[in-house]
C-alpha cells in the first residue's frame, strides 16, 4: 500500500538484477560440458547456413582420420535424420536430433541426447547444429569450441552480415574451395577481410570434401586442441 | 526466430525474481539487449507481447534497453570504429568486446498491495 499519501495504490517496488537471461541453458550446457571433459572428449558445436557443408565436413574427417571409431555426432535438423544417417554410413556413430519448429539446438537437447548415446571411446563429439547463421550462435551447448563452416558460394561479405555467429567462432572451414575455379569473381581475400572485422582472432582452414583437401590441418587442429583440454574431477561424487 | 524462445527464459527469470514477493505483482520489466548478441528487439517485444498472456508477466509491460556494440583494445583501451579490422593499430592485440552482448534481465518493477 502507499505509505506516502495513504490514497491506497499498491506501491510499486523496484527490484535491481543483472539476471541473464539464458541462465538456466548456460547452467545446463556446463554440466554438458563437466562430464565431456571428464572423458576426454573434445565437443564442437558446428554451425554454418544450410548447404554450407558441414555434414560433407565430417564425412571427409572420417575419411581423413582412418579411425572414425573415434568420432561421434550429434546431428540436429528441422525434419529428418538424413544428416545422421549419412554420418553412420561414414563411419561415425551418430544420433540424430529433430527439432521440429525450432531453429537452434540447446543445451537441454544434448543433455538428453548425451543420455542415450554410448560415447565409449570416443575423443571428439561433433555437434551438427541446424543450419541456420543467426540462432545457434545465441546458445551455448557446453562445447570446447565453436566452428563456423563457409562455403565459398555464400557471399564474401557473409560475416558482415552475421557478426554474432562469426565472432563467437574459434575457427572458420572455409568449404568447397574446389568450386574456385569456377567463381572467378569470387576473392578468397575478400572473405577473409570481411572475417577480420568480425573476429578479433580470425583462424582459418580451407577445405575441399570433394578431393580432401585440407583435412590434414584440419585434424592437427583438432588434435592439438583436444591435447590442451585440461583434466578435471568427476562431475557426479 | 528464437525469441520465443527467450521469452519463455525471461519469464522463468522473472518468477525466480518475484518468488520471495508472494503476495506482489510484477508491475514492468526491463531489460538489456546487445547489439551482438544475436537478438532481434522487435521480435523481441513481439514475441513478449504474445506470450506473457496467462504467465506473472501478463500485466507487465517490458522496456527494452538496446546496447551498441563496443569494441576496445585490451591494452591501450582504444575503441575501434564500427566495420573496422578488429586488431589494434597500435598495440596489435586482437579487440575485446567490451559492451554489446548482453541478454540482461535489469530491473523488475513489483507491486505490493
Amino acid at each position: 500500500m502507499c505509505q506516502d499519501c495513504g490514497c491506497g495504490d499498491p506501491e510499486v517496488v523496484p527490484i535491481d538484477v543483472q539476471h541473464r537471461i539464458l541462465a538456466k541453458n548456460d547452467a545446463t550446457a556446463a554440466h554438458n560440458r563437466a562430464h565431456l571433459v571428464e572423458d576426454s572428449i573434445f565437443c564442437l558445436n558446428l554451425m554454418g547456413s544450410p548447404g554450407a557443408g558441414k555434414t560433407a565436413v565430417l564425412e571427409a574427417t572420417a575419411r581423413a582420420a582412418g579411425n572414425p571409431r573415434r568420432f561421434a555426432a550429434l546431428a540436429g535438423d528441422l525434419a529428418t535424420d538424413h544428416d545422421a544417417e549419412r554420418l553412420r554410413i561414414a563411419g561415425i556413430r551418430s544420433r540424430a536430433i529433430t527439432t521440429g519448429q525450432a531453429c537452434h539446438l540447446d543445451a537441454e537437447l544434448v543433455h538428453r541426447s548425451l543420455h542415450h548415446f554410448d560415447l565409449d571411446g570416443v575423443d571428439f563429439l561433433f555437434i551438427e547444429n541446424v543450419g541456420n547463421l543467426v540462432c545457434p550462435a545465441v546458445y551455448d551447448l557446453g562445447q570446447a569450441a565453436n566452428v563456423v563452416a563457409l562455403s565459398v558460394t555464400e557471399g564474401e561479405d557473409k560475416p558482415l552480415k552475421y557478426p554474432t555467429m562469426f565472432k563467437n567462432a574459434d575457427l572458420v572451414l572455409l568449404t568447397k574451395i574446389d568450386l574456385l575455379r569456377h567463381l572467378p569473381h569470387v576473392k578468397v581475400e575478400k572473405i577473409l577481410d570481411s572475417l577480420s572485422r568480425v573476429m578479433p582472432e580470425p583462424r582459418v582452414i580451407s577445405l575441399s570434401a570433394l578431393d580432401d583437401d585440407g583435412f590434414g590441418e584440419w585434424m592437427q587442429w583438432l588434435e592439438s586442441r583436444r591435447a590442451a583440454m585440461a583434466p578435471r574431477e568427476h562431475v557426479h561424487a | 526466430m528464437h525469441e520465443y524462445s527467450i521469452v519463455q527464459s525471461l519469464v522463468d527469470s522473472v518468477e525466480a525474481v518475484a518468488r520471495p514477493h508472494a503476495a506482489a505483482t510484477v508491475h514492468h520489466l526491463y531489460v538489456q539487449i546487445g547489439e551482438l548478441a544475436g537478438v532481434d528487439c522487435d521480435l523481441l517485444q513481439t514475441a513478449y507481447d504474445t506470450f506473457r498472456f496467462g504467465t506473472i508477466c501478463a500485466e507487465a509491460p517490458m522496456t527494452i534497453e538496446r546496447i551498441s556494440a563496443r569494441w576496445e583494445c585490451p591494452r591501450c583501451h582504444a575503441a575501434f570504429a564500427p566495420g573496422a579490422v578488429l586488431r589494434c593499430s597500435t598495440c596489435s592485440e586482437p579487440a575485446r568486446l567490451a559492451a554489446g552482448d548482453e541478454i540482461l534481465l535489469r530491473r523488475v518493477e513489483l507491486e505490493v498491495a
